[in-house]
């Protein structure tokens, strides 16, 4: 294994939005080819719409229809597009300025070349084939080669925002990519469990025993680098019963989450108690650790099947005294 | 110089529910913005900054929603900033504002705090698949559990004192029409009835999910003598942190919030909290969190917060009213919740708290803290100016 591990970290959620009466008109809009706009306070339109105006912060509702088609204002490349991006091919982020519309709106340019890009070229949507009430319902846009009166509209046209099945939210699934590590202290924590040893980290000026190690003392914010074998066995310092089931975990309920320090750990560390009926679980038990084979979930497969502790069960020594471990609690 | 006093004279809040699927992220915070103007008598342009304040991006998935939200509170052309201290945020936020004015940088400030937990999920946001760990909490609630378990055996306290809490904080609720649980079937019985969750805390024990923005006009002496109604002072606020996990720490009594409050107290000139302060709103989303933050902000010896809950000296019409609005296990817009402990203590000591009126209110707490006891806000607010 590596000196300091590391292993990707993938968060995912799929965020819901409610849209509000001008976010919920716009988007119904695009469902139905029809992009809006909200006039400000001074005249300009807005598009995509605001709900308050961005000079004086009046609510502003008084949409508009504008064209479907306008003009580049600025651009730049993008020569690698990347997972969910509109276009999986190059193509050119652009801001485009539709006719009727005086902001212009963030979208993609399905263009041959950065060549094929330049400012104040005119453009057009694409719409997407299916379309659901969302800023990708416009596909992207392409260059536009139509001149003169083609029967688009050029001026805004006012509109009540009103269509059939009115949009009210959306679901805006978002998802980060991360290299997560855990660092230094922690790997040579974790490395060691592949050998059934527990290793703390030792505090230079307080001598209080990290476990799991972060590396430092938070307390005293200097490096913890003196590795000290704690446990096996342990005590139960508090704990509780957990009766509902979290969607990211597969252990049935009721199971008991329990703070156990260590023998020769200053803080407790966080555990899952087995081998034990969960209402004779108490404060004071002693416990050990149940090694199983398989790495953590969410690890790198090269973990291979290093054992971890599992969960913790009863030694069937007698529980340690309340003054032994209260100032662990 | 000496700082210039600072009064709340606008406060406003959304009707707290489950769901507020009519509006976005900032038709919500507007309505909030938009009542404490009212209740200041002020316009869009009277402000002159910005601060506003909720829980992790995480939680509904909007990175830095401050930048889309600054034409919705009129920060155009203004200084906007955002505070983070996770659950205790709503607190740093009216601080960092009420702070603004102190320090004559601005004279009136808006302060705005919102959660929409519809839109999000806290539970998930505070449980991420984190490589090298094996996951086991079941969100907030399991974390916290073990640490009033721990109470619970330190003082001896008896089973029942968290549905008391519990029973207390809904039944003031019902009295506050922002509360998001007017639960007005509820009785003690079905309280202690309700399922375990982690035990040893119920479901009744526990925080609902709520969406809800709260705001704050804070101005100067000047702007406090344009106030239509009467304002709330400040007379004392502060901030305190700590590691979420070291080697001794108190999580029953955290120093941090010990701290805390001693600074708010030494500020406003208050010896003993017990008799001089009138009403409390402190951050319970668990309902045992009641007699451990009596203990930890000093209104009673360690050990004896429960004796307090268990007399009734807690109910609105004790001697020391802990959470008249119901609090936040009646109410919990999390980046909100904070802020709305502050905009309590004010509403209380400006005779503006309705049907949950402290009689004869004159000096309230509010408190907050966040992430695992970490970060702690307070301030304390009197009817009166503070003492220049």
């Amino acid at each position: 294994m590596p000196e300091i591990l590391t292993a990707p970290l993938v968060v995912e959620f799929p965020f819901t939005r409610s849209l509000g009466p001008v976010q919920s008109a716009f988007l119904t809009g695009l469902r139905e080819r029809t992009v809006l706009g909200v006039t400000a306070s001074d005249g300009r339109v807005v598009v995509p719409p605001a709900e308050y105006d961005p000079v004086t912060a009046e609510e502003i509702r008084e949409l508009v229809e504008v064209g479907t088609a306008g003009t580049v204002t600025t651009w730049a490349w993008n020569p690698a597009p990347r997972r969910g991006q509109p276009l999986d091919t190059p193509f050119a982020w652009v801001l485009v300025r539709l006719d009727g519309a005086d902001t212009a709106l963030l979208h993609a340019l399905d263009a041959p070349g950065p060549d094929a890009v330049r400012t104040g070229m005119r453009v057009r949507i694409r719409w997407a084939a299916e379309r659901t009430g969302a800023i990708t319902d416009i596909a992207c846009f392409e260059p536009d080669e139509s001149t003169g009166d083609d029967g688009r509209t050029r001026e805004p046209v006012a509109h009540d925002g009103q269509f059939p099945d009115l949009l009210t939210g959306i679901t805006a699934p978002a998802r980060l990519d991360y290299t997560y590590s855990p660092g230094a202290a922690q790997s040579r924590y974790i490395q060691a469990l592949a050998d059934r040893r527990t290793l703390g980290e030792r505090c230079p000026a307080c001598r209080k025993v990290y476990v799991p190690p972060r590396g430092a003392c938070p307390t005293c914010g200097v490096a913890t680098s003196t590795q000290v074998e704690v446990g096996p066995r342990g005590t139960v310092t508090t704990f509780c019963i957990v009766n509902i089931k979290a969607r990211n975990l597969d252990i049935d309920v009721p199971y008991v989450y329990a703070h156990i320090a260590l023998d020769g750990a200053d803080l407790a560390l966080h555990a899952r108690i087995g081998g034990i009926p969960y209402d004779q679980v108490r404060m004071g038990l002693r416990v050990e650790p149940v090694w199983a084979d398989g790495a953590f979930p969410h690890s790198p497969e090269d973990m291979g099947a290093a054992p971890i502790p599992d969960h913790y069960r009863p030694t069937g020594e007698p529980d340690a005294d309340y003054d032994s471990y209260k100032e662990l609690i | 110089m000496s700082k210039e006093p600072v009064a709340v004279t606008g406060i406003g809040q959304t009707h707290h529910v489950a769901a507020r699927r009519d509006v976005s992220i900032a038709g919500l915070v507007r309505e909030a913005a938009g009542r404490a103007l009212e209740d200041a008598q002020l316009t869009w342009a009277d402000i002159d900054a910005v601060v506003i304040g909720k829980a992790p991006d995480f939680f509904e998935g909007v990175m830095m929603p401050e930048l889309y939200l600054a034409d919705a509170l009129g920060a155009v052309g203004k200084p906007m900033l955002r505070v983070h201290t996770a659950g205790s945020v709503g607190g740093s936020t009216a601080l960092v504002a009420a702070n603004l004015v102190a320090a004559r940088v601005h004279r009136t400030v808006l302060t705005l705090a919102f959660e929409k937990q519809s839109e999000s999920n806290a539970m998930w946001g505070l449980s991420l698949p984190i490589p090298f760990q094996q996951p086991l909490l079941a969100g907030a609630g399991g974390f916290f559990a073990p640490h009033i378990r721990a109470y619970m055996r330190r003082t001896g306290a008896p089973d029942t004192i968290g549905s008391l809490v519990a029973y207390k904080d809904r039944r003031n609720a019902l009295k506050n029409p922002y509360a998001h649980l007017h639960e007005t079937g509820l009785t003690l019985e079905k309280v202690q009835a309700s399922p375990m969750l982690w035990d040893p805390v119920r479901y009744s024990e526990t925080c609902p999910s709520s969406d809800g923005a709260c705001a704050m006009i804070l101005t100067d002496r000047t702007g406090a003598a344009r106030a239509p109604h009467p304002p709330a002072w400040v007379h004392g606020g502060a901030m305190r942190s700590e590691p979420t996990l070291f080697a001794g720490k108190d999580f029953v009594s955290p120093q941090a919030g010990k701290d805390c409050a001693a600074d708010v107290y030494r500020q406003a000139g208050i010896t003993d909290p017990r008799r001089e302060i009138d009403a409390v709103e402190m951050y319970v989303p668990f309902s045992w969190y009641e007699p451990m933050w009596l203990e930890n902000l000093g209104f009673a010896e360690e050990g004896e917060g429960w004796k307090l809950t268990e007399s009734g000296v807690t109910e609105l019409d004790g001697d020391l009213p802990v959470n008249p609005s119901g609090g936040v296990l009646s109410t919990n817009p999390i980046g909100a919740s904070g802020m709305l402990r502050f905009a309590e203590a004010a509403l209380q000591v400006r005779g503006r708290a309705g049907e949950h009126q402290v009689d004869g209110a004159r000096r309230a707490l509010g408190h907050a803290y966040g992430g695992g006891s970490q970060f702690f806000s307070m301030w304390l607010v009197g009817a009166e100016p503070p003492a220049v």
